[in-house]
C-alpha cells in the first residue's frame, strides 16, 4: 500500500522553513521521476545553515536521490534546488565543481578507493583539487584522521578495515577540504551499537566544531533523533512532516507516529495486499 | 512485433549507442592532455594493461610463430621455396596476426580487467564519491586507462612480432633445415617499410577501439553483479568483432 498524500491523513504537514536567508540549501516545487515512476511531485524544503537536518521516510522515497539532486548529480525535470543561493542544475561544469569543493558527502557504502590505502584516500581529494606540498597535506590528512580516532590506521587498505572504521575514514575524507555542506546518506546501517555511537558523536561534534551544515538521510529514527536539530519525513514525494524530533514523536498523525516508533501495522499495513487468506488457502484461487 | 519493425528498432539503438560511444570519446580526447600531463598515472596503466599481458602475448605469439612456420613451410615446400618463409612469416605476422591476435588476446585479458575494474568502482560508488569531491572520473580514472591501451597495443604488437618471429626460426631453420641467411635475408628482401606502416597503423586502430571498449562498457555498466559481468562479457565480444570488421576495412582501403 502507498503512503497517503501529503494534506490526507498527516495532521502536521507544514511548509518547512523554506526561502529564507538562513538557508544553506533551498528546495522548491521539486519534480523528479525514475523509470516513469514519480519519486518527487512538487517537494519544498530548507536546510537552515549550522543546523543538522534529518531527512527521513520509507525505503524507495527518494532521499538518496535527494541528496544525488543536492550535489548536482541528477537534474530535475522541474523546480529548483539551490545551495548557497546557487541553482545546482544551472550550473556549468566548472561552477558544480566549484561548489561541490563547498560540499562532503558520506556514501552509504563509504566508497573508499579499494587501491589506496587509508592515508591516500582521505589525501585523494586533496591532492586532486589543490597544489598543497606533500608535509602540508600529510599535516592535514593526519589531523583529520586523529579527528575521528583512526590515525593509527593511516597505513591499512580499505580491505582491512570494519564498516565502522571504514565509515570513519570516509567521513574524515568527507572533511578534508572543510566543507561548509556535509551530506550523510544512511551513516549508521550496518553498525555495531559502539560503531554506531561513534559515528552519531562525531557527526555532531564535527557539525559543531567545524561550524558545518550537515544533512542525514537515515532509517535509524531512534538515533538520529539524538542528534537532529530538524526532521524531515518525505513520502510519496513530498515532505509529510517536519519539526524537532521530539515534535514529530508526539506528532497527531498515525502515519508518522508509526514512522517514528517504527510500528510493524498502520497506515502502512504489515501485509502485501492480497486475497482473502482463508479463501486461498481453501484454494480459491491461486 | 513485426520482424520489420523489430530491425528498425535494432537499428535505432545501434546508432543510439554509437552515438553515446561517440560522445564518450569525445569527452575522454578533451581530458587526454590533462591525463598525459601525469606521466605516472600513465605508466602505472601500462604497466597494468601491458606489463601484466606480456606472458600471455609472449607465449601465445611463439606458438602462433611456429604454427606459421610449419604451415608455411609445408606450403612453400610443395613449389619448392622454402628459402622465402622468413618473408612469408614476417609478411603474415606484421600485416595481419601480429595486430589482430595482440588486440585479440588484449580484450580478454587487460581489456576485462578494465572492464570489470572500473564497473565495480560504478558499483560501489567510487565514480560518484569522486564527482562529489569534485573530481572528473573521466580525467582521474578513464582516459588514463584509456591512453594506457592505446599506448599498449602498439608495443604488444611488436613484442608479438618479434617473438612470432623466433618461433617460426626456431620451427623452420632449426627444425625443418631452412637455410639460416636465406630465413633473415628473405625478410630483409620482401618486407617493405609499407608492410610495417600497415600493422602499426592497425595496432594502433585497434588500442583506440580495445580501450574505449573497455572503458565505455566499464564506465556505463549497471552497479550490480551481474552488470559488471555482463560489461565485462560484452567488452570481449564487442572488441572482438570491431578489431576483425576494421582489420577487413583497413586492409582493403591500404591494398
Amino acid at each position: 500500500m502507498a503512503w497517503p498524500t501529503p494534506g490526507s491523513t498527516v495532521a502536521i504537514w507544514k511548509q518547512p522553513d523554506s526561502v529564507t536567508a538562513d538557508n544553506l540549501v533551498e528546495i522548491s516545487g521539486l519534480h523528479f521521476r525514475r523509470s516513469g515512476r514519480p519519486i518527487f511531485s512538487g517537494l519544498d524544503l530548507g536546510i537552515r545553515r549550522g543546523s543538522i537536518t534529518a531527512i527521513m521516510g520509507p525505503s524507495g522515497t527518494g532521499k538518496t536521490t535527494l541528496l544525488r539532486m543536492i550535489t548536482g548529480q541528477l537534474r530535475p525535470e522541474s523546480g529548483t534546488v539551490k545551495v548557497a543561493g546557487q541553482n545546482v542544475a544551472a550550473l556549468s561544469r566548472n561552477a558544480l565543481f566549484d561548489l561541490r569543493r563547498r560540499m562532503g558527502m558520506l556514501f552509504q557504502n563509504s566508497a573508499l578507493l579499494t587501491d589506496l590505502d587509508v592515508f591516500e584516500n582521505i589525501a585523494f581529494p586533496v591532492r586532486e583539487n589543490t597544489r598543497l606540498p606533500d608535509a602540508l597535506i600529510r599535516h592535514v590528512v593526519l589531523t583529520k584522521l586523529n579527528s575521528v580516532g583512526l590515525r593509527g590506521a593511516a597505513d591499512l587498505m580499505p580491505a582491512e578495515l570494519s564498516g565502522g572504521m571504514a565509515r570513519r575514514v570516509a567521513m574524515a575524507r568527507a572533511m578534508v577540504l572543510d566543507p561548509e555542506l556535509l551530506l550523510y546518506d544512511e551513516p549508521f546501517s550496518g553498525l555495531d551499537p559502539i560503531s554506531l555511537g561513534v559515528v552519531l558523536r562525531l557527526i555532531r561534534l564535527n557539525n559543531d566544531a567545524l561550524g558545518l551544515t550537515s544533512i542525514v538521510v537515515s532509517h535509524d529514527v531512534a538515533e538520529i533523533s539524538h542528534i537532529a536539530d530538524h526532521c524531515i519525513v518525505i513520502s510519496e514525494g513530498r515532505v509529510i512532516a517536519s519539526g524537532g524530533p521530539r515534535e514529530l514523536a508526539d506528532s497527531p498523525s498515525d502515519l508518522v507516529r508509526q514512522f517514528m516508533t517504527g510500528a510493524a501495522d498502520g497506515p502502512v499495513p504489515f501485509h502485501y495486499p492480497a486475497p482473502d487468506y482463508a479463501e486461498q488457502l481453501l484454494g480459491v484461487g491461486r | 512485433m513485426t520482424l520489420p519493425l523489430q530491425l528498425w528498432g535494432g537499428l535505432v539503438d545501434s546508432l543510439r549507442k554509437l552515438g553515446a560511444v561517440t560522445l564518450f570519446l569525445v569527452a575522454i580526447l578533451r581530458q587526454c592532455p590533462a591525463a598525459l600531463a601525469r606521466p605516472r598515472l600513465i605508466s602505472q596503466q601500462v604497466h597494468n594493461s601491458g606489463v601484466l599481458s606480456l606472458v600471455i602475448i609472449m607465449m601465445s605469439a611463439f606458438f602462433v610463430g611456429m604454427v606459421i612456420g610449419l604451415q608455411g613451410y609445408d606450403s612453400l615446400a610443395r613449389l619448392r621455396q622454402e628459402d622465402v618463409l622468413g618473408a612469408v612469416v614476417a609478411l603474415t605476422l606484421f600485416k595481419e596476426l601480429g595486430p589482430v591476435v595482440t588486440a585479440l588476446l588484449f580484450a580478454g585479458r587487460a581489456g576485462t580487467a578494465l572492464a570489470s575494474e572500473i564497473g565495480l568502482m560504478r558499483a560501489t560508488d567510487q565514480l560518484a564519491a569522486m564527482e562529489v569531491m569534485a573530481i572528473d572520473p573521466i580525467r582521474r580514472i578513464i582516459a588514463p586507462r584509456f591512453v594506457g591501451a592505446v599506448i599498449s597495443v602498439p608495443l604488444l604488437t611488436a613484442v608479438f612480432n618479434a617473438v612470432g618471429i623466433l618461433g617460426a626460426w626456431f620451427i623452420g631453420v632449426q627444425v625443418m633445415g631452412v637455410d639460416n641467411g636465406a630465413f633473415w635475408s628473405q625478410m630483409q628482401e620482401f618486407v617493405d617499410p609499407e608492410d610495417i606502416f600497415e600493422g602499426v597503423l592497425k595496432s594502433f586502430v585497434f588500442g583506440v577501439t580495445a580501450g574505449l571498449v573497455a572503458v565505455y562498457e566499464g564506465y556505463n555498466s549497471p552497479p550490480t553483479a551481474e552488470g559488471v559481468g555482463m560489461a565485462t562479457t560484452r567488452t570481449v565480444v564487442t572488441t572482438s568483432i570491431l578489431v576483425l570488421v576494421l582489420d577487413y576495412l583497413i586492409t582493403a582501403y591500404l591494398l
